[in-house]
């Protein structure tokens, strides 16, 4: 019965989502598309952190990465949309692949501090090397083509670009989905909760790692991807560690132990950052005092806390 | 050879200053088993403390070199017993996380307070010149930085190594619950290693502050290099944090005079060949998984 319940309220919501560019303004279109393109980062984020539990503070490396990807492929080789978000998911692989060798071997703390520091390695590149990136500020000026697979859209029409990202963001979270319920999938929580106990069922915890890792690398890339057109510009912004910081808060603020927590925290994250910075400019201080209250009395997330609570009273 | 004197003096004055800030980092880690996210953003506070005292009050630096660390540590004491006492007993992800809290804190507080501009302080008349050393001029501040450096090494070895104080600490550190059977009030010795370890970082940034501009970014800055020290040199380690820190002074002071086109990537460059070798460190124990 409770399940039928939560079901059918996802299934409103995934309607509501479709439905969205005919009952809406163009303010809440952007702030949609925002919401599923940071929603897939931190599930993403999620992956590695709510079912493998490795902190990374480094996670903007890879979304930053796909963003410039995409932005560069754009500006000089004007390939079609899909083509460019299938290369931001190419290059972040490879550059987790890089940062997670070096780094999953390590336990949680070193983890922590090196993700964090080979995250600002790639925004100092980022920063620096301006024949390619343009330094600070950024990579601006292209514009998006056609969308590949001979279908064609507008992409330039806010509303048209919204569908796509729905589009894209919902077959990702289906995928990312699939592996958490997968056999892989159980073998990382198993991994989260007893690393000792998987490496002496002879499994290779550390292959795991990196592997996850990966996948985890490759979907924030997928979402940067998405995000580099949206903003217009690829700057070394979303590659510094208040980027990094934004899954890990969404995680946190949702819930990290369901699949759809992050993409809760990303909504409630993006409103209230509209909200807020519409009277203050010190967003980050609110943000800190969240969190710390969040990680303090709420550990399981808003939606955590609030399925707990509803499946307590309607018993 | 009068380059690379000035490099070599260059090198020790960084390193020994990161030195004084890893190894806070490094103590509180040792015991109470935390990275504390916000050590950068403390010692960030003791240097923009010292601005306020020196340039808006009007102290003599010697007065806020004195003063700002207290401050800093009184804070640190507050942190402690409003928000991470909650934390002590959980997972380690939990610490990691609240630490980051109080960083996002700090900075916007740093930044609502002093502005996003560039605030500068002087060095003291005494050591504002230059001297004639191994046949090449030195900044004065330079040798004042390494002095500092090496008087905080041996009062710390010998507060380690000599006195009740450091043994409690070491026997908090090795088995909390032993101390505590042996009538050791632990909770008081987390709290004042925290506070400690603040202090320490604070001193830094009293002594970072004449020879840097102040900006609501360097406390990120520096963490960063505290990463890179701790990691080269072994988590937790005493020793390893003076290796590292070397190691690291040495690779900018270098490097910055040698190879400018890659400075910024080389201190990642020499944590990454560590790592590949020695994945603990240099001198630390049981990192991996």
């Amino acid at each position: 019965m409770k399940t039928k319940i939560l079901m059918g309220l996802l299934a409103v919501a995934i309607a509501g989502l479709i439905a969205v560019p005919w009952i809406a303004s163009y303010f809440y279109i952007f702030i949609l598309t925002e919401i599923l393109i940071l929603g897939l980062f931190a599930a993403s984020f999620n992956l590695i952190f709510g079912y493998t539990g490795m902190l990374s503070f480094g996670h903007a490396a890879f979304f930053g990465i796909g963003s410039y990807a995409t932005a560069l492929v754009l500006i000089h080789l004007e390939w079609p949309f899909l083509a460019c978000l299938l290369v931001s998911m190419g290059a972040s692989a490879l550059l987790a692949l890089v940062i997670g060798f070096l780094s999953v071997r390590l336990n949680e703390v070193y983890f922590a501090m090196l993700t964090l520091a080979f995250g600002m390695m790639v925004f100092a590149i980022a920063y620096q090397w301006r024949s390619v990136t343009n330094g600070s500020d950024g990579l601006a000026g292209f514009t998006l083509g056609s969308f590949g697979l001979g279908v064609d859209l507008i992409l330039g029409n806010p509303a048209v670009y919204y569908h796509v990202v729905l589009v894209i963001v919902a077959i990702a979270a289906v995928v990312l989905y699939l592996v958490c319920r997968s056999s892989f999938g159980m073998i990382l929580k198993a991994i989260r909760q007893n690393p000792e106990r998987v490496s002496f069922a002879g499994l290779n915890v550390r292959t795991y790692r990196l592997v996850a890792f990966v996948i985890a690398g490759s979907f924030a890339g997928l979402a940067g991807g998405l995000m580099a057109p949206f903003l217009r510009v690829a700057s070394p912004e979303l590659l510094h560690w208040s980027m990094s910081a934004e899954p890990v808060l969404m995680a946190i603020l949702g819930g990290t132990g369901y699949f759809l927590g992050p993409f809760v925290g990303s909504a409630v994250f993006v409103l209230l950052e509209t909200w807020i910075t519409s009277f203050t400019e010190s967003w980050m201080l609110v943000l800190g005092i969240i969190l710390a209250m969040m990680v303090i009395f709420f550990r399981k997330g808003l939606l955590g806390t609030a399925l707990d609570w509803w499946l307590e009273v309607k018993k | 050879m009068s380059g690379i004197g000035a490099a070599l003096l260059n090198s020790l004055d960084i390193g020994l200053l990161l030195f004084i800030i890893a190894v806070g980092l490094n103590i509180v880690f040792g015991v109470l088993n935390i990275i504390n996210f916000a050590h950068g953003a403390l010692y960030m506070l003791g240097a923009y403390l010292a601005f306020t005292l020196i340039n808006l009050v009007g102290m003599p630096f010697w007065a806020a070199l004195l003063l700002a660390p207290i401050g800093v540590a009184i804070l640190a004491v507050i942190i402690d017993r409003l928000l991470l006492r909650f934390i002590y007993s959980r997972d380690v992800a939990d610490s990691l996380l609240l630490t980051f809290a109080i960083l996002l804190i700090i900075n916007e507080s740093v930044r609502v307070i002093w502005g996003s501009g560039i605030h500068v302080v002087q060095p003291p008349q005494l050591l504002s010149g230059s001297m004639e050393l191994l046949g090449s001029s030195v900044s004065t501040y330079s040798l004042f930085v390494i002095v500092v450096g090496l008087l905080l090494l041996a009062g710390l070895w010998y507060l380690f190594n000599r006195t009740r104080v450091g043994r409690i600490m070491r026997a908090a550190a090795l088995d909390r619950d032993m101390a505590e059977a042996l009538c050791i009030n632990t909770r008081m010795v987390v709290t004042g290693v925290f506070a400690f370890g603040a202090w320490l970082a604070a001193v830094g940034g009293v002594v970072a502050a004449p020879m840097r501009a102040l900006d609501p970014g360097m406390g990120d800055k520096i963490i960063i290099e505290s990463f890179i020290v701790v990691v080269i040199g072994g988590l937790g380690s005493f020793p390893g944090a003076l290796l590292g820190a070397i190691v690291l002074g040495l690779i900018h002071g270098f490097g910055g005079r040698y190879l400018p086109e890659v400075n910024l990537l080389l201190p990642f460059l020499g944590m990454a060949l560590v790592l590949l070798f020695k994945p603990n460190g240099i001198m630390g124990k049981g990192a991996t998984a």
